[in-house]
């Protein structure tokens, strides 16, 4: 069992060092804090006969823990904005991806595939309930709705989360990676059977999806 | 060098007044009365939070097990578990247990007033407060279900009773709310105006102790964000019950909306339950410490930069809703900045206690654990502050453990170090400290034995709020964990009895208590345990700031706010009125 | 309220606002009522921007205006400010210790926030014949761009306002009786002035409204 779920997207991984980095620095800073609280619970304990100082601060010592923590943080919202706007900024989605409509309902998603044209809005358009396909090392972009309520489109492996707002067309994209089945799950409390929402992304070798796209899905 | 007890007065005795029991315990509207009353009902409620908390951890560990004396909790329920244990450990318990039991009790005493400013709107507060309580309740039990649809209620999930089958109980919820949110105004407006106007003589606003700094600005954080919640609760019942669409896409209405008018009270709310906690602790661990507070211009200016930069930050929430992502950018920038001040209130707390003299009474106990366990839950707030890393974790057990990091291992353990505290006070009787010290390692133990493991949940990509993780295949190998994190909750609900048996055994046959039996420096201590109505019988003159511990002027380790030095009583002189 | 204590250290005892509580806290209070209102007008406008089209006013119904009386309202606007300035003059009135004229100045103020409740009554009644309710007629929702929400948000604003006049008409029934039994003087007179901060808060907030939802 690792602690994160295998990495089976383009981006996963990139996305993964970061966590691993703020792991890192609150790490530290965490186990500095608990090892000075306990020194100091010990070292500091109440004996008789002893008479605290009369210490009422410190600047010096206030700026220099202002100063580190704005420092850290500084460095962990420039590493993120680096990969946020890469993963959710329209403007920077790759091109000459696949593009599928997704529609989340109470319980299910369905999956509009382009059909053998490559266009979605056209007739040959063809759609699938709870099981996404998609070819491997290709990006894939979807266009995602929802005909309720709030849904979260959520691939672990692919470390990629969007909601399904209704009334709202919501863009995300991910370039799946290994070839294999993976699991996709609603994130977002959706109703009683929101547990039960869930699908899988099947992700081909990109022959045979062209060759299952091209046969309607058959 | 002088001594405390040669130059303090003599103990206060107020005026008693013969009251029938209705009159004093009742409808009182004595602000300490009140402050107990909230006591008891917002423990009650915290009981309650707590038991709804175990029936769904049961479902969690032991999915499909009839969970006994329950039975098979069933997916509705669940929800409707969720939802309720949420709403009222916020709305019902934490935040009442801070600001309602007190703010109301410490503000008049802590700054030398004899009551609030006005008592009667204290005392409906807190019967409307009640009636809110009881339709909160009542929604637990109404044809069609208790709410479903998560104590955030996200529309349109909460607007149309088809989607969750619950209609009545949805619109008890929020008439509920609507109610609270009157409860809490009154309580607002009283204790703004209370710290403004009635502060006693010499209690300048940099001698208040940081609890009522904190007590102050939450309550303007209140007044500003409880109305923003109304509004949109309002909205939503219309849409629930007129046919309105101002949160269904149907006829042009945004259901994200209804995210951005939660949220803006919602994160300013996070700060409603952590700040008052923070300014409880600064005061006990000065008093555990022997020492004043460390940087304590530093403590106020991050309060208030705290509670100023919540109002910029809740679109953090959203990051994943369909949001502009550049906002999901700014959003990050400023929760980022709210690290700061938190990180420097954690080191001055270290620096307070640092060469201290540490009394390790329960109490302090309390506060030494929020201070390790805050540290974990603000730091653990920093993976969601970042934008990308929440696109995997945001609603997941991450969130989930750091919620309960903040709100369970802050907020309540304050709470809890405020209870052993005041109960003196309060009730004129100590609670027995051999109780209180084993109830705080139970607590300490199986609250991280419960609440860390979730962390690990979160990273494996576990979601909130399903049913049955068994569902998913890639959950599966997490199951053990998830049945260790049961039996935990049920030992850390169980570790809680002591506080009840020792709560009340001492309310009736605990040692009766001194005016200051922690001596401490705060005027509440100057009066007798308990404080008369009126509080004080003559109007204090505060020569100090609140944390003149181990001061090198007097023999003692503590030097009280009223007790003046040789020479000061005579410069004063006569002509110090009332207010 | 005293003047400004110096204790030993030089350091003022700054014993308030020097404005008495019920000042203080009807301005604590009107905070909050600044938040609620900006919670109900920050939908509006969210809404209204967010949709597609929007009524227009000084446009023909038929052309996508709206089914609003401005006129009406302009009026009663004017009656709501006239409220304002009678409230005004009562408090001066009784400033200089002048009973009677305090006495008449806040029953013409009750008399006309009465009367602006009473037209908006009469504008409701009005509208919801033509077919204008939360949720609009048929009719209508085909003429009206975006009529449902208009609907909506035009009654939740103007409602909850109607409603704070309604309820400082109540309590200024209550100030005006107790000014009729000689209940303020010269030196005391702070229901006066507190019911009076309130009355300008709701009429500040109508300008607000008539502005953003009848005018532009």
């Amino acid at each position: 069992m690792d602690w994160l779920p295998g990495a089976a997207s383009s981006y996963a991984a990139e996305l993964d060092t970061i966590f691993w980095v703020i792991l890192a620095v609150t790490g530290i800073v965490l186990v500095g804090v608990q090892v000075t609280l306990v020194y100091f619970l010990v070292k500091y304990r109440g004996r008789e006969g002893r008479r605290a100082s009369y210490v009422e601060g410190s600047t010096k010592a206030e700026v220099i823990w202002t100063v580190i923590p704005a420092v850290l943080i500084v460095g962990i919202a420039v590493a993120s904005q680096r990969v946020w706007s890469q993963v959710k900024n329209p403007d920077r989605f790759p091109a000459d991806a696949l593009e599928l409509n997704v529609e989340a309902r109470q319980f299910a998603w369905s999956i509009t595939y382009p059909g053998p044209d490559g266009e979605l809005g056209t007739e040959d358009d063809f759609t699938r309930y709870n099981e996404m396909r998609v070819p491997v090392n290709r990006p894939v972009v979807f266009n995602m709705t929802s005909a309720d309520v709030v849904h979260s489109f959520f691939v672990p492996a692919f470390r990629i989360k969007q909601d399904a707002v209704p009334g709202l067309n919501t863009r995300a994209w991910f370039e799946a990676t290994e070839v294999g089945e993976y699991e996709l799950a609603c994130a977002e409390l959706c109703g009683v059977a929101h547990g039960l929402m869930k699908g899988k992304v099947v992700v081909l070798p990109q022959d045979e999806f062209e060759g299952w796209l091209a046969g309607l899905g058959e | 060098m002088a001594t405390v007890e040669a130059m303090a007065a003599p103990l206060a005795h107020g005026h008693h007044e013969e009251m029938s029991f209705v009159r004093k315990y009742i409808f009182s509207t004595d602000h300490k009365i009140i402050g107990i009353q909230f006591l008891f009902a917002s423990l009650a409620f915290l009981a309650l939070g707590g038991v709804l908390a175990i029936m769904l951890r049961w479902q969690l560990g032991f999915p499909g097990e009839a969970m006994p004396g329950v039975g098979v909790v069933a997916p509705k329920f669940y929800n409707a578990l969720v939802t309720m244990h949420g709403t009222f450990m916020v709305f019902f318990a934490v935040m009442p247990l801070l600001v309602g039991v007190y703010a109301n009790y410490l503000i008049p005493l802590k700054i030398g007033a004899p009551d609030m400013a006005f008592p009667r709107l204290n005392m409906l507060s807190f019967w409307i407060f009640v009636q809110s309580g009881i339709v909160m309740t009542a929604s637990l039990f109404v044809e069609g279900g208790a709410p479903g649809a998560g104590w955030t209620a996200y529309a349109p999930l909460s607007a149309v009773p088809q989607y969750t089958g619950v209609s009545l109980g949805q619109q008890l919820w929020i008439i509920s709310i609507v109610l609270f949110g009157a409860s809490s105004l009154l309580g607002s407006v009283n204790y703004i105006t209370t710290v403004i106007n009635m502060r006693a003589p010499g209690m300048t606003l940099f001698r208040m102790p940081l609890s009522i700094w904190a007590l102050f600005i939450t309550a303007i954080i209140a007044l500003l964000a409880v109305p923003i919640l109304a509004a949109a609760v309002i909205l939503l019942f219309f849409d629930q019950t007129l046919g309105t669409t101002f949160f269904l896409p149907a006829d042009g209405g945004q259901p994200l909306l209804w995210q951005h008018l939660f949220w803006f009270f919602g994160h300013p709310e996070v700060y409603i339950l952590i700040l008052p906690a923070m300014g409880i602790i600064s005061d006990v661990i000065a008093n555990g410490s022997r020492k004043p507070v460390f940087g304590y211009h530093s403590m106020v200016l991050a309060i208030i930069a705290i509670a100023f930069l919540g109002w910029i930050t809740w679109g953090h929430h959203m990051f994943q809703s369909g949001m502009n992502p550049l906002l999901g950018t700014s959003f990050m920038i400023s929760t980022m900045a709210i690290a700061i001040p938190s990180a420097i209130k954690v080191f001055n707390w270290l620096g307070t206690m640092w060469r201290g003299n540490l009394r390790f009474h329960t109490p302090m106990l309390f506060a030494i654990g929020f201070v390790s366990l805050f540290t974990i839950g603000g730091l653990s707030g920093i993976f969601m502050a970042s934008n990308s890393v929440d696109i995997f974790i945001h609603d997941t057990y991450f969130i989930v453990a750091h919620i309960h990091y903040v709100l369970f291992g802050g907020s309540l353990m304050a709470i809890f170090a405020a209870i052993y505290f005041w109960f003196p006070k309060m009730f004129g009787r100590m609670m027995n400290e051999a109780w209180g010290k084993i109830h705080f390692a139970l607590t300490f133990i199986f609250y991280n034995l419960t609440f860390f493991p979730m962390h690990i949940l979160g990273m494996g990509g576990h979601m909130r709020r399903i049913y049955d993780p068994t569902q998913y295949e890639f959950l599966q190998p997490y199951q053990p964990l998830n049945k260790f994190i049961t039996i935990s909750a049920i030992l850390l609900f169980v570790a809680q009895l002591p506080l009840i048996a020792n709560f009340f055994w001492s309310l009736f046959r605990g040692k009766k208590a001194e005016a200051n039996p922690w001596r401490d420096n705060g005027l509440e201590w100057t009066v007798a345990s308990p404080p008369p109505h009126g509080n004080f019988a003559v109007t204090p003159i505060v020569y100090r700031g609140p944390y003149e511990f181990s001061s090198p002027e007097v023999e003692e380790d503590y030097l009280p706010q009223d007790v003046p030095l040789n020479g000061e009583r005579e410069v004063v002189g006569a002509g110090v009125g009332e207010e | 309220m005293n003047e400004a204590i110096t204790l030993p250290g030089g350091v003022k005892a700054e014993p308030g606002m020097r404005i008495y509580n019920q000042k203080l806290g009807m301005w604590v209070f009107l905070a909050s009522e600044v938040m609620f209102f900006t919670g109900l007008i920050g939908a509006y406008i969210i809404l209204r921007f967010g949709a597609s089209a929007w009524a227009l006013p000084g446009v023909p119904l038929d052309e996508g205006g709206t089914p609003l009386n401005i006129n009406l309202t302009a009026f009663n606007t004017f009656v709501l400010i006239c409220s304002s300035v009678t409230m005004v003059k009562g408090f001066a009135s009784i400033e200089q210790g002048d009973q009677k004229n305090l006495k008449r100045f806040l029953l013409a103020t009750v008399l006309l926030g009465a009367a602006f409740v009473g037209i908006q009554v009469m504008e409701y009644i009005e509208l919801a014949r033509e077919g204008f309710l939360p949720h609009c007629s048929e009719e209508l929702a085909t003429v009206v761009p975006s009529c449902h929400l208009f609907g909506s948000t035009f009654y939740t604003m103007t409602g909850f306002h109607g409603a704070h006049v309604s309820i400082g008409v109540l309590c200024m029934v209550w100030v005006t009786v107790k000014a009729f039994r000689g209940g303020y003087t010269k030196e005391s007179h702070g229901g006066v002035e507190v019911i009076g901060l309130y009355w300008h808060f709701v009429d500040l907030v109508w300008i607000i409204l008539f502005t953003i939802v009848y005018l532009i």
